[in-house]
């Protein structure tokens, strides 16, 4: 890995299917990473609410990785950060009237989250360690992928807890008449408890998964 | 190494401020254009949203029209006017004044509870309420907006003048589930006592002060609008 930043012959630079894949599965942002918890925990008592935030929160990713990575060799590094926050705040902003003109239901749903994906860290640290080392076409392809993982990590818990919060899915109600709802998943201790459920499985099925080698290993160092 | 590093990352400030300023000159850009397009879509959607609870609450509405309560006179209220007392005025398909329909907030469970209400002249009561916003808790508190046991309250709610026109003659109160026995009343919703006493409290405030102005001007809102 001696390779100088941003030099395009490098073998490295090459798009392969793990560049678009990290995001999704290894490296995901949420379930893995654990990064941009705060609307992950707040947004996601519906699906058409996690849908919402995971798009919003994908167009400014990949918007501001593309600048990012065009304009990787013009901004100094004493004045990176600073532009990176522009950089974002300028999608997020434009998100915010997008939303306001697609639906003010939907504007009055996510409240303050959609300004807040200014500060959601995964967006930076994506600018600040990928986009700014890498050339355009890497930067692009990994951030779609980690708009989709982050999208998708939404909708596992928004489902879980709609489903289970109101009886329905999308609006349309799923679980009958009878269902009685539990009105906590709904609240914000319910976004602790889904997003521990998908974390134990995750962790889980991870573990099942590490091939014999590294077990012996963790076994070998008690 | 860390020297040479250092004189490598030297930049003059003449660089730094023009990369910054060029990058805040795109972003202007790109919020002004994204302004710019959607401004009209944004506006239209408020006016909708306006609108559709307005011809909720006064029932038979077709068409509306805005005025102002300015130091206790209505007028028309001026174009893209932001003062806070616009009351909506209802019409039907002939024009004539079915209600009016207002603002009323007052602090709820979790935060402030905005609600709009339609208030009818010729039953003196209150026709309909629907939340325009709200953070109350999602299957307590929020069912003030949707329990229709507790929206039936609002079919007809008394808020009559007393005989010298300056206030309701009967307080507007909330009371607890099931004791409800006077027009003016509001059966509260078992579980949720706070969030239907914050309805009961702001609607009482809301015709206390708007009605006594309101009622002796209401020929202005009555008469036909004049077509620009």
């Amino acid at each position: 890995m001696n390779h100088k930043a941003g030099s395009d012959i490098n073998p490295d630079n090459r798009v392969t299917l793990d560049t678009f894949v990290q995001g999704i599965w290894r490296d995901n942002p949420v379930f893995v990473m654990l990064l941009g918890m705060c609307p992950v925990l707040a947004v996601t008592n519906s699906v058409i609410n996690a849908i919402a935030m995971g798009l919003s929160t994908s167009f400014v990713l990949l918007a501001s990785s593309t600048l990012v990575s065009l304009m990787r060799n013009l901004i100094p590094r004493q004045v990176r950060i600073a532009s990176y926050i522009i950089i974002i705040a300028t999608f997020v902003t434009m998100v915010d009237y997008a939303i306001q003109a697609i639906s003010l239901d939907l504007y009055n749903a996510l409240g303050a989250f959609i300004q807040l994906i200014v500060v959601n860290c995964m967006i930076l640290g994506r600018a600040e360690a990928y986009a700014s080392r890498q050339p355009l076409a890497k930067s692009v392809v990994n951030a779609a992928g980690m708009g989709i993982g982050f999208t998708l990590a939404l909708l596992c818990i928004g489902g879980v807890r709609e489903l289970l919060g109101n009886g329905s899915l999308l609006g349309y109600p799923v679980l009958g008449a009878n269902f009685e709802p539990w009105i906590i998943m709904l609240l914000p201790p319910g976004g602790f408890f889904v997003l521990g459920g998908w974390l134990l499985l995750f962790a889980w099925w991870r573990e099942r998964r590490q091939p014999d080698s590294t077990r012996a290993e963790v076994v070998h160092e008690h | 190494m860390n020297t040479a590093k250092a004189t490598a990352d030297r930049v003059s400030p003449t660089r730094l401020v023009l990369v910054l300023g060029s990058i805040a000159m795109l972003s202007g850009l790109l919020v002004v254009t994204t302004v710019e397009l959607t401004a009209e879509r944004i506006a239209e959607n408020k006016r909708h949203a306006i609108e559709k609870a307005v011809f909720q609450v006064i029932p038979g509405a077709q068409s509306r029209r805005d005025f102002s309560v300015i130091d206790k006179t209505v007028s028309i209220a001026a174009e893209n006017n932001n003062a806070a007392a616009t009351i909506y005025a209802g019409y039907d398909e002939s024009g004539q004044l079915k209600g009016i329909a207002a603002e009323a907030v007052a602090v709820g469970y979790q935060d402030k509870i905005h609600v709009l209400y339609g208030y009818s002249p010729d039953c003196q009561c209150i026709t309909g309420i629907r939340v325009l916003k709200m953070a109350e808790t999602p299957g307590l508190g929020d069912k003030i907006n949707t329990d229709p046991a507790f929206l039936e309250n609002f079919r007809a709610l008394d808020a009559q003048l007393n005989d010298s026109a300056d206030a309701l003659r009967n307080a507007i109160v909330t009371v607890k589930h099931g004791r409800k026995r006077n027009a003016w009343q509001i059966d509260a919703i078992s579980g949720a006592t706070i969030s239907s006493n914050a309805v009961g409290h702001m609607l009482n405030n809301s015709a206390q002060t708007l009605l006594p102005v309101l009622m002796p001007q209401l020929d202005k809102l009555r008469e036909p609008a004049n077509e620009p």
